[in-house]
């Protein structure tokens, strides 16, 4: 391997009429309920960075996951080098030269640098053994090449920073001379001079040939860094060509300029005094200084990017994350939650993002699941009440339409909608007066979302109130009072939802001018 | 999933059944009811301790710490018994409960406040807890001489033809059937053992329920403590040495998950008599020591084997999801 400078001037201007390096062609891709991705295609050219753009749930993971070996298409087909190709496995991918960098790269912490590169195909001795010494050069040759000559070879990789980490996983994709490089928000979680340093690399990848496929929520990275551009929206491809020749807001635009797909319930919103108050609240590193009202009988929608600092500011409320500075208030008394039994206490509930993992308690039955907040009420003299727990939950899931046979039935054998159910359920039974909502409908079926967001209609007309994260635009827009925009942990604007348009949303989440 | 376990508890009674019917074949006294009742109360105790295990267990979190606690505890009512021998047995039972809570409630802190993974806590403890009844006893057994005869008679006295030893496992069956399936603290105990961070954003607090757990444990590890010393009239710093393996072992062929979350009360008390016949019916068919460990060793790993299938089956379940997701 030879040295080159990673130097923007080096690199060849994309040849207009290279052939793709890898493409793809008609590829669908669905789970029971979802349509992950519908006859989609993409083209990815020797020394070119092309940018994968959508929102939330456009199927920008689905589609990494086929080119990475871990999901199979139902229908289409991948070609690599104009030879097609079946991607079976993660090493299938792995053989043809495709290699993905996660946010959080895939490595281990607790090997070395050399050995972090060389892993599964490090040189032997003539005894079978590893042959430590070349592994050591060959890895200090690799990095040398890369500019990243200032890792130690012999450092373990916990003692990295991410950055550095990201290096090490470029570094493994050269020495098993991966053509294929996907990078899947690797920005996410670097300070600004690390991403200056990621680009400089990703234009040494560029110079060496290699096809990049770029994944961000960034606008501004989209345009410094990649030469094409593919726009991904419901799991369909809806436009590609090079960026020199597109603009910010065209692109907005066909990220978000769809069909409607399912109607929105309609609602006469009868909004009162302000309920919940949440005044300079802020959290050490996640958000700053946030500040705004929910009145009764109102849904708030907090629109941003993943990593805006919603989620967190929820669990702030919820008392899960403890604050550094500001204050709730319920109904005009100081709330100081310490625990989410204390918020629930205060009739403050939160309906968190990851079902799976935050939400259902699998292999317990559904009744089980709907009464666990609410033990204290379903049970006498410390004794519980399997009567009481029933009706708790035969009442509240039969107003989700729950679709279960029995309410003894296991949760973990409900398909997402119905958990989704089974846990906004649990959170009504304990008669809350703020219900907030993270995600309520990602990932789930058509079906299960037109009863979620009724239902929200059917709460705020019973004079709740609601808060409502979410990414999906079409909720915000279709659901929402009013929208908070989050942008890197602070409040970027609060819009009346009059009038209100998807691109003026995407504009503020992202900073970009409009 | 539910079935599942089920079917688990069923298998262990019919295991239990095909072991009484064996041995009936050498030697048919075993099987009469009798004899099964003695077979009960021989294994008492050990259910006892099992079903203080489980609640830990189900926690995600186990007591290595439990015999241990047993032998301080009996220590220390044998010598309170010899000392004062005009104390009240009652109030002796009630200080054994007393003294394995405050033992079991320091296990319960240091995993609650400290964060400190509990097998290393509890490896701790079990040998502090040794040590002390060393200091306690200054390395001198209580004999049955020093002990009084109501110390020594109580559990053997008969009740509806059972001896009381027996009426006591029933009782604590009994009281773990209730606090596990009947009460907001069972409830929680599984719930925080199947998915703490859901149980989390349910309000429920996980350290304090992993305390409550080991107070249990160790209460029931107190009460064993008198139960012990009273049976084998013996009161030394060896008493129970290495008996957490059993109990343990009692839990794992039980069908509780080491994993937390799965198991029931009818669990632990089946793999205890297992264990309890295994141990009690194989010397009478003169099968060797040495065949009966094996066979011991072999149920738990027959156990693990079949609880691991379970979980792998739910494992994938919950994939399917996270793919549509």
């Amino acid at each position: 391997m030879h040295t080159t400078a990673p130097k923007a001037e080096l690199k060849a201007p994309p040849p207009a009429n290279a052939a793709p390096l890898l493409a793809l062609s008609g590829v669908s891709k669905s789970f029971p309920g979802v349509r992950a991705l519908h006859n989609v295609s993409l083209s990815l050219y020797p020394g070119q960075v092309t940018a994968l753009i959508g929102e939330n749930g456009a199927g920008k993971s689905t589609l990494v996951k086929i080119l990475t070996g871990i999901y199979q298409p139902d229908s289409g087909e991948i070609s690599v080098g104009g030879e097609p190709v079946h991607l079976t496995s993660a090493h299938k991918a792995f053989e043809h030269g495709i290699t993905a960098i996660h946010q959080e790269t895939v490595l281990f912490d607790d090997l070395s640098v050399a050995e972090n590169i060389f892993l599964g195909h490090a040189p032997r001795t003539r005894f079978g053994t590893i042959d430590w010494k070349t592994m050591r050069a060959n890895a200090r040759e690799v990095l040398d090449t890369m500019h990243a000559g200032h890792i130690d070879a012999d450092a373990r990789l916990r003692d990295l920073g991410i950055a550095n980490k990201h290096l090490v996983a470029v570094a493994r994709a050269m020495s098993i001379d991966a053509r294929i490089v996907i990078m899947d928000e690797p920005t996410a979680a670097l300070s600004a001079k690390e991403i200056e340093e990621l680009f400089l690399l990703i234009e040494f990848l560029k110079s060496e040939g290699k096809a990049i496929l770029f994944i961000s929520h960034k606008f501004d990275e989209i345009f410094r860094i990649a030469d094409r551009y593919t726009v991904f929206r419901d799991g369909e491809m809806v436009g590609e060509g090079l960026l020199a020749d597109a603009t910010q807001s065209a692109i907005v635009k066909m990220m978000v300029g769809r069909a409607v797909d399912h109607i929105f319930p309609e609602r006469e919103p009868n909004i009162g005094a302000p309920v919940l108050a949440v005044s300079d609240l802020s959290h050490p590193t996640e958000f700053d200084g946030i500040s705004f009202e929910l009145h009764k009988g109102e849904i708030l929608g907090f629109y941003g990017l993943v990593g805006a600092g919603r989620s967190e500011l929820m669990q702030a409320i919820f008392g899960i994350t403890r604050t550094s500075r500001g204050a709730i208030s319920l109904d005009g008394k100081a709330l100081h939650p310490k625990s989410a039994a204390d918020a629930i206490e205060a009739g403050i509930v939160y309906v968190p993002e990851e079902r799976g993992r935050q939400g259902v308690v699998t292999g317990m039955p559904i009744f089980k699941n709907a009464s666990l907040p609410s033990l204290q009420r379903t049970s006498k003299s410390g004794v519980l009440r399997l009567k009481e727990e029933f009706d708790l939950a035969r009442r509240y899931t039969g107003r989700l339409d729950l679709r279960a046979s029995s309410l003894s039935q296991d949760v973990g054998t409900l398909s997402g909608g119905n958990q989704q159910k089974v846990v906004i359920a649990k959170w009504l039974a304990t008669r809350p007066k703020v219900i907030i909502l993270d995600e309520p409908t990602k990932g789930i079926d058509i079906g299960s979302k037109a009863a979620v967001h009724g239902f929200m209609a059917e709460l705020v007309a019973e004079g709740l109130s609601v808060i409502m994260v979410s990414s999906e635009l079409p909720e915000i827009l279709g659901m929402s009072d009013r929208v908070v925009v989050m942008r890197e942990g602070h409040i970027a604007a609060i819009y009346d939802n009059k009038n209100l348009d998807a691109e003026t949303l995407v504009q503020t989440a992202a900073g970009i001018a409009a | 999933m539910k079935s599942l376990a089920k079917h688990r508890e069923v298998w262990l009674v019919v295991a239990i059944a095909a072991l009484i019917a064996l041995v009936a074949t050498r030697f048919p006294g075993f099987a009469r009811l009798g004899n099964l009742a003695t077979v009960f109360n021989d294994t008492s105790i050990l259910m006892i301790l099992a079903l203080g295990q489980m609640a830990v267990i189900l926690t995600r979190s186990i007591d290595l710490s439990m015999a241990a606690n047993l032998a301080f505890t009996g220590m220390a009512v044998a010598m309170l018994n010899s000392a004062v021998p005009d104390l009240p047995l009652p109030l002796l039972i009630v200080s054994a409960l007393a003294i394995g809570l405050v033992l079991g409630s320091i296990n319960g802190l240091l995993v609650w406040k400290l964060d400190i993974p509990s097998i290393v806590v509890t490896l701790g403890t079990l040998t502090i807890y040794r040590g002390a009844t060393f200091v306690l006893s200054g390395g001198a057994w209580v004999n049955a001489d020093q002990m009084s005869p109501a110390f020594i008679n109580f559990q053997r006295a008969s009740l509806l033809g059972l001896p009381v030893l027996s009426w006591i496992a029933i009782l604590v069956i009994a009281a773990f059937w209730l606090v596990m399936t009947r009460t907001p603290l069972g409830r929680s105990i599984y719930a925080i053992g199947v998915n703490p961070t859901a149980s989390v954003y349910a309000g429920i607090d996980v350290g304090r329920t992993k305390f409550v757990a080991f107070c249990i444990s160790g209460m029931v590890a107190g009460l064993s403590g008198y139960l012990w010393v009273s049976r084998y009239v013996i009161a030394s710093v060896e008493v129970a040495n290495g008996y957490e393996l059993s109990i343990i072992a009692a839990c794992v062929i039980g069908g509780i998950s080491i994993a937390g979350g799965i198991g029931s009360v009818a669990g632990a008390v089946l793999g205890a008599l297992f264990l309890g016949i295994i141990q009690s019916a194989l010397p009478v068919i003169n099968v060797s020591p040495f065949w009966q460990m094996a066979i011991s060793g072999s149920a738990i790993i027959l156990a693990v084997l079949l609880n691991a299938r379970g979980e792998r089956e739910q494992g994938r379940i919950i994939l399917k999801k996270a793919e549509a997701a």
